[in-house]
């Protein structure tokens, strides 16, 4: 009996005897997905410890009330230059060129992605942009002050001259350009290169929340090139799109940015959603509960943040509340299905907790107290209140913080043995987990009561005798804790370098088709194949006297494997 | 509770969770029906009629979210401390319950479509302008500062932090300091005022913490009005809260809610002034923006 299906029938003449340039050559010429993914990943890591040690030089600024240990400026610049950073180029870049890249040809049985030299053009347009961002620190006047928002007019060169604003929106439009490519990239791998048996109803959740994340990049990240190339425009060539001197708004320069930005939220957040959807039912031993309710509330998610972005304008008095606050408000219910369905996902089960199961747990918390607070900031008269206060800050930090620091080191450490074929150390990711959510409460909690209490955000300073530097000084120390729960991870990194213990192809016993492959993946991926009945193709392979959980057939039904409706498409014949 | 005469142990369960439910009903009812007796979580009762609109919003809203939010960690609580790997047999690998499935999925629209029903309500008394307002009162907001233009060419322009027309509850200077940081908005307390809020160059925040009330100050847009109806005699301080420059963390500014009578001779007092010296705009001040540390 044959369970293998070979593919070098098909490939055969692809993997065999893969010679090609190596070292720097090789980094530089590559169009592998798993050298590019590797690339991207390096570089969003590198931004985010950039990023991070911004959020420490601004936290040591606010412990107390008037330091001087940043001008104003200074200050501006680093917050400008912190969210820049967190959001464009480490937590967007992180999960769809990152993790995305290297993960999701893999879960689809494909040898790469399905347009390589597309692929490596993206990697180089997103560190070129990245590189041209970072550049407005050297320039003069020091780097872009105005928000990662660039609020029209303050963006505008009357009120933010100097070159440092022209690099920051070259950088946004040039991986803005890298962003879209990956997009189409994982839309047509998705659609085009599944193996053999896999049909939509049995890919990895990832690879659906990675599919529905890319159709929303090409849905949003165009419209915030569009807007760059207008922010320019206004800037060097005289037309007034933002200005009101010439008929321009700066309210358009809102719209425009918030049709990008609140689908960027979710680009941002449903990768991470895959991940924890993939890393929760390995480590409890079950299928994933709810599987096509968790598609479909990732579909409407999706759906649904195409039609709220004017819930970040309520204070504007010019957008109609009612509409925006409902389908804002609406999103809680399919993000809702998500929590129910992990913690369905988790009951009965055999759970066991590792490095990226603990965060993954961690992740939740977080996200369950920043979905909370943002189902009270949909309601307008609420935001009337706490609209750029640290109340928003502190929601904001705990929703992004949540999926893109849990829920995306979760990712990091649970394909780490797929990455390297080496082991980290369970010891030092135990550490980093639980001095990074100490942290994290102490840090984002007292921020919640700072901002109703009525210190509003991006301040240099505030009033001494109000009683806020206290929870500042609080807030403080819990930001330089979890700064030094990345020591752990640096450490973990280096001593897995230094002192490799062997992985195995599948150390989690997990369920997904990357699996499968060797660890790390040989050149284009697979030698051979696993029928593919289930979401769970590696997992049945593995379990062969285990029935099968087929889809749609009621529930709480157990079907026998090899005699479902649709096992006949899994012997690999293409 | 012992069982009554012919009641099975089921039965008797069953009532002692009614009984509890009645409770738990009777409770919440209890803590509605007393609106001011509503816990303020950290935030602020809110000294405008609009502002205490919304504290009643803000502060059922955070009771519903603390028993959701306490249901959903409960849960995963349970099923973290529950479930944890006791043998290596495998789980039984169930994946679908389509009634709980429902069911979580239409509980929460409920939930939602009631939280958007009181939204929406108090969302029109927050934003109701009214057509007889007491005063009127025109905001500009600029870089770094504020003024506060009346009827009769009465102004108050102050830079950052520093007050050029101070004004007390006393009728002496402001008090405390550490409210009266930036120019006073001087209104009267029991009676509504309406606002009308522009700016010179980019977006700023109007935003009166104890007010429950914030709203942008946006250049080129001239249709932004909204009441604030102070319930008492206060000093509030207030600050921009939309990044506007350099000096954004300065830009500070206070409301003094006067009592009527109080309020009325202050305008007059102002208005003769105004009319005393022609060719200026009643009082004005300024001050140096270069003023990089708060004077309180």
């Amino acid at each position: 009996m044959t369970l293998l299906a070979d593919r070098q029938a098909t490939h055969g003449h692809e993997h065999e005897h893969h010679e090609g340039p190596t070292g720097l050559l090789k980094w530089m010429t590559s169009t592998d997905h798993k050298l590019i993914g590797m690339n991207y990943m390096v570089t969003s890591l590198v931004m985010f410890f950039l990023a991070g040690i911004m959020a420490l030089l601004l936290r040591a600024q606010l412990a107390s009330p008037h330091s001087s240990f940043l001008n104003f400026q200074q200050y501006n610049a680093l917050f400008t230059m912190h969210g820049s950073l967190m959001l464009y180029l480490f937590a967007g870049p992180f999960a769809f060129g990152g993790l995305a890249n290297f993960i999701l040809p893999l879960q689809v049985g494909a040898p790469d992605m399905a347009f390589p030299r597309l692929n490596a053009l993206s990697y180089w347009l997103y560190l070129s942009g990245s590189v041209t961002m970072l550049l407005g620190f050297l320039v003069s006047g020091g780097a872009a002050a105005y928000g990662w928002v660039a609020y029209a007019p303050l963006s505008s060169v009357q009120f933010s001259p100097g070159s440092a604003p022209d690099l920051w929106i070259l950088g946004i439009a040039l991986t803005g350009f890298s962003a879209i490519f990956t997009g189409v990239n994982l839309v047509t791998t998705t659609f085009y290169l599944r193996a053999p048996g896999l049909t939509m109803f049995r890919l990895p959740i990832f690879t659906w929340n990675m599919l529905v994340t890319a159709i929303l990049i090409l849905i949003a990240f165009p419209i915030l090139t569009a807007a760059m190339v207008l922010l320019f425009a206004d800037r060097h060539f005289g037309t007034h799109f933002y200005t009101t001197a010439g008929g321009g708004s700066p309210i358009l320069y809102q719209n425009l940015f918030w049709f990008f930005g609140h689908p960027e939220v979710y680009i941002l957040a449903l990768p991470y959603f895959g991940i924890v959807s993939d890393v929760i039912p390995v480590f409890s031993r079950k299928p994933l509960f709810g599987y096509k309710g968790m598609v479909f509330a990732t579909m409407s998610i999706a759906a649904l943040s195409t039609g709220v972005w004017a819930h970040h304008m309520f204070t504007t008095g010019e957008v109609l509340l009612p509409f925006f606050s409902l389908l804002s408000l609406l999103i809680a219910v399919p993000t809702g299905i998500k929590f129910f369905n992990w913690i369905g996902t988790m009951w009965r089960g055999q759970l066991i907790f590792t490095t990226p199961m603990l965060f993954c747990i961690g992740f939740l918390l977080a996200f369950l107290m920043g979905g909370l607070t943002g189902v009270m900031l949909a309601s307008p008269p609420i935001d009337f209140a706490t609209h750029d206060t640290y109340f928003v800050v502190a929601h904001f930090h705990q929703v992004l913080f949540g999926t893109a620091v849990y829920a995306g080191f979760a990712g990091l450490y649970y394909w780490y043995p797929k990455f390297f074929g080496r082991m980290y150390r369970e010891s030092l990711g135990k550490w980093h987990f639980w001095l990074m959510t100490v942290g994290f409460w102490v840090t984002f909690l007292p921020q919640y009561v700072l901002g109703l209490w009525g210190m509003p955000r991006r301040v240099a300073s505030y009033p001494s005798d109000l009683g806020w530097q206290g929870l500042n000084i609080v807030s403080t120390i819990g930001a330089y804790l979890i700064g030094i729960s990345f020591v752990f991870l640096l450490v973990n990194l280096w001593v897995s370098w230094r002192k490799p213990v062997l992985a195995g192809d599948n150390p989690w016993d997990a369920h997904t088709l990357e699996w499968f492959a060797a660890s790390p993946p040989v050149h284009h991926n697979f030698e051979r194949l696993p029928p593919i009945r289930s979401e769970r193709p590696t997992w049945d392979f593995h379990h062969p006297d285990a029935r099968t959980v087929a889809h749609g057939n009621g529930h709480r039904t157990l079907v026998g494997a090899g005699v479902g409706p649709e096992s006949g498409n899994g012997d690999g014949s293409a | 509770m012992t069982p009554r005469a012919g009641e099975t142990t089921d039965k008797v369960a069953l009532r002692r969770r009614r009984r509890a439910l009645g409770v738990l009903g009777g409770t919440a009812l209890v803590v509605l029906l007393g609106g001011c007796n509503l816990p303020t979580f950290w935030g602020y009762r809110g000294s405008t009629k609009q502002g205490h609109d919304e504290f009643l919003l803000y502060s059922s809203t955070v009771i519903a979210a603390i028993v959701v939010g306490l249901i959903v960690a409960v849960l995963i609580a349970w099923a973290v401390l529950r479930y944890r790997r006791r043998s290596d047999d495998l789980p039984r690998q169930f994946q679908y319950h389509i009634p709980l499935e429902i069911t979580y999925t239409v509980v929460p629209v409920i939930i939602v479509l009631i939280l958007f029903g009181f939204t929406v309500a108090v969302e029109n008394q927050v934003d109701a302008v009214a057509s007889n307002p007491t005063v009127k009162v025109d905001v500009t907001a600029f870089q770094w500062g504020w003024t506060f233009s009346y009827p009769g060419h009465v102004s108050v322009t102050g830079v950052t932090t520093e007050d050029p027309d101070p004004v007390g509850l006393d009728g002496n200077a402001c008090a405390p300091a550490k409210d009266c940081l930036g120019p006073g908005l001087i209104i009267p307390a029991g009676e509504t005022t309406q606002i009308h809020l522009t700016s010179k160059d980019v977006i700023h925040g109007f935003y009166v913490p104890e007010f429950n009330f914030s709203r942008y100050a946006q250049p080129g847009f001239d249709d932004q009005y909204f009441d604030l109806s102070p319930q008492h005699a206060g000093v509030f301080r207030a600050q921009c809260t939309q990044l506007c420059g350099l000096y954004h963390s300065l830009m500070f500014f206070h409301v003094v809610a006067l009592p009527p009578a109080q309020f009325q001779s202050w305008l007059s007092s102002q208005q003769s002034l105004a009319a005393a010296t022609t060719g200026t705009t009643g009082t004005t001040a300024t001050s140096s923006t270069s003023s990089t540390k708060a004077a309180a």
